[in-house]
């Protein structure tokens, strides 16, 4: 005969793990999500997106940092299990090196290099993450919250250089018209000759329309 | 020929240079290495790409290829150093209030003498110092612990030494949270410009041949790939001897500032390249002898020395066992590779792979492959003398 506890293992282990956004399960077997996390991101929309993908997966005790001096005063008083931070942000090294020297409470800080699972570790780096533990979580606590947190860095970076580039190309086509609309006015030609003008210019010097465009509207404002 | 593609991590430092000389006048184009130089953001972030292959090479803290191989620190994986990329190029500044009272001590700032700045610096201090250094495992921190340690006042809670990016070392500074730091250039120099900070020491006079970059690359892919390392280290060979040429120096500054790779002004520059260092804001240059070496005493050798020298300090800080550490360390210094890449093109190299680090005090005529070479000095400012070969070291 199965105790309640053995049942509610049974349950937790093949039910309630088996939905990826498990908000109650506290079980070993489970998605645990007790764990204190601190998220180091200067660029707030970034940040929410985050802190959102983490709530959603049941990780209500999310804090987020921007500046670097707040760092190692929220390591001390948040004592965080995790602390997740972009790969390109230079407070890393300052990072790093409190992971060295251990942090308030003497838990040791280190950066989550998971030996065993490679791809995983690859998985967070190409995404442009690094988290850190302390010492003594278990691996299978901490692999929910990357894969979350992986999950929707990936996406933002994704989003993020998509509107850099349409921020680009409109950028781009503001200076094209101002190169098309000087040549037309110097030359009394139509827009279409203009265009072509330029084109022709950038592929004679192997050189792209835009750089062109660029350097008459240079020239031109240096000559007013 | 065809053209291999290799990428090339770095951090926008002056002393990156041979890199880019590479690449810019085509040295290593000639060598048939189609040379990407990829910008990081920090020193974390170089090493995890590199660790993980998202780039072939590094420009990297010398201490990082032994840190990384012992085990210590974010990413423990087996790094090697190909070459070195620099020697010395730092410098140590201290705030404007600090400097003050250490004038009140009756000390003056002579750029060069270590033993006395110390005197005055801990003789002046009512709470730990709050030293800033670029990464933990530094030659800056190593050359400031070796310095300050040797004080007779000094005392391990006398100093905190704390990790701040190099381009926030002048805020940090201005805004009190640092009393001093120790930073390659143009940092140092920044932060007296922009923070009222005084240079109080360069690098080299703490040690006179202080190994400050490397070129790093995984131990496994260099063994798998060993004719592109031969291909880079000639290259970047050819680079440093170039940058070596007092003629070329101007020429080197434009260079350096016109690529989008450093993002650096002409101004920020040129004081490390030129070995001209203004220490105050407003104050005359001060002339340094071997400030940042690119070449001369054959300073791209990997000593394996160097690296054992390197071990002890970081055997010290964690605990490891000096002897294994040693050992370690020598092997991921490839004087071996360095040999094969460039003795069938006729350079001359040291005749040993190992030196006596901090026995030279003049420049000294040793044996080479091809008969005589000049090396040193590599003197310590302390006097002190590592013979690792014959296990005879100072306590």
């Amino acid at each position: 005969m199965l105790t309640r506890k053995a049942l509610r293992l049974v349950f937790h282990r093949f039910v309630c793990c088996a939905w990826p956004l498990c908000r109650e399960c506290r079980y070993p077997f489970g998605v645990q999500t007790d764990l204190t996390i601190l998220v180091v991101e200067r660029d707030k929309t970034k940040a929410h997106e985050i802190i959102d993908a983490l709530m959603d997966g049941g990780w209500n005790d999310v804090t987020v940092i921007s500046s670097p001096s707040a760092l190692e005063r929220a390591v001390k008083q948040q004592n965080p299990d995790i602390i997740l931070i972009d790969l390109a942000n230079p407070d890393r090294d300052t990072l790093e090196h409190l992971s060295l020297v251990s942090n308030a409470r003497g838990r040791p800080v280190a950066m989550f290099v998971d030996q065993t699972d490679a791809v995983k570790t690859q998985a967070a780096i190409s995404a442009g993450l690094s988290a850190y533990v302390v010492n003594g979580l278990q691996k299978d606590r901490i692999k929910p919250v990357l894969e979350t947190a992986i999950a929707r860095f990936r996406m933002v970076t994704k989003m993020q250089s998509e509107l850099d580039a349409a921020k680009q190309a409109l950028s781009d086509r503001k200076t094209i018209d101002r190169a098309k609309g000087l040549l037309m006015l110097a030359r009394k030609i139509s827009e279409d000759e203009a265009y072509n003008l330029l084109r022709k210019t950038a592929m004679d010097q192997g050189r792209k329309v835009i750089d062109v465009a660029t350097a008459l509207v240079t020239a031109a404002e240096l000559l007013q | 020929m065809k053209m291999a593609p290799v990428h090339c991590g770095y951090l926008p430092l002056v002393d990156c240079a041979p890199l880019i000389i590479a690449k810019e006048l085509k040295f290593a184009a000639q060598e048939g290495v189609d040379l990407t130089l990829a910008k990081q953001p920090s020193w974390s972030a170089l090493r995890d790409r590199l660790a993980f292959g998202e780039i072939d090479f590094a420009h990297m803290l010398s201490p990082m290829p032994v840190a990384m191989t012992l085990g210590l620190g974010g990413v423990p994986s087996d790094i090697d150093a190909l070459m070195v990329l620099s020697v010395n190029g730092t410098v140590i500044g201290v705030s404007d209030t600090l400097s003050t009272r250490m004038r009140s001590t009756g000390w003056t700032n002579g750029f060069n003498d270590p033993g006395t700045t110390s005197n005055a610096l801990l003789a002046t201090i009512e709470n730990p110092l709050r030293i800033g250094v670029p990464f933990p495992f530094s030659m800056h921190r190593m050359l400031l612990e070796t310095w300050l340690s040797h004080a007779p006042d000094f005392t391990a809670n006398k100093i905190e030494i704390v990790t701040v990016p190099p381009p926030k070392m002048a805020e940090a500074m201005h805004n009190g949270a640092l009393d001093m730091f120790c930073v390659g250039e143009p940092w140092g120099s920044v932060a007296v410009q922009q923070s009222g900070a005084e240079l109080v020491l360069p690098g080299a006079s703490i040690w006179e041949f202080a190994p400050e970059k490397v070129l790093g690359v995984r131990h496994r892919w260099a063994e798998d790939n060993r004719k592109l390392c031969r291909a880079m280290i000639r290259s970047i060979y050819k680079a440093a001897l170039w940058l070596d040429q007092p003629e070329n120096m101007s020429l080197a500054v434009e260079i350096l500032a016109r690529t989008q790779h450093l993002d650096l002004p002409d101004h920020a520059i040129e004081p490390a390249l030129t070995r001209r260092i203004v220490t105050t804001n407003g104050g005359t240059p001060k002339q340094v002898e071997r400030f940042l070496e690119f070449h001369g005493g054959a300073a791209n050798f990997p000593w394996r020395s160097q690296a054992a020298w390197i071990a002890d300090i970081l055997a010290g800080w964690h605990g490891l066992d000096r002897d294994n550490a040693r050992a370690a360390a020598r092997n991921c210094f490839r004087s071996d590779i360095y040999r094969e890449a460039l003795s069938p093109i006729g350079i001359d190299l040291p005749g040993a792979s190992e030196k006596v680090e901090g026995s030279m005090g003049v420049p000294t005529v040793v044996a080479s492959t091809r008969g005589e070479m000049i090396l040193g000095p590599d003197r310590f400012f302390s006097g002190s003398v590592f013979d690792f070969a014959a296990k005879k070291v100072p306590n």
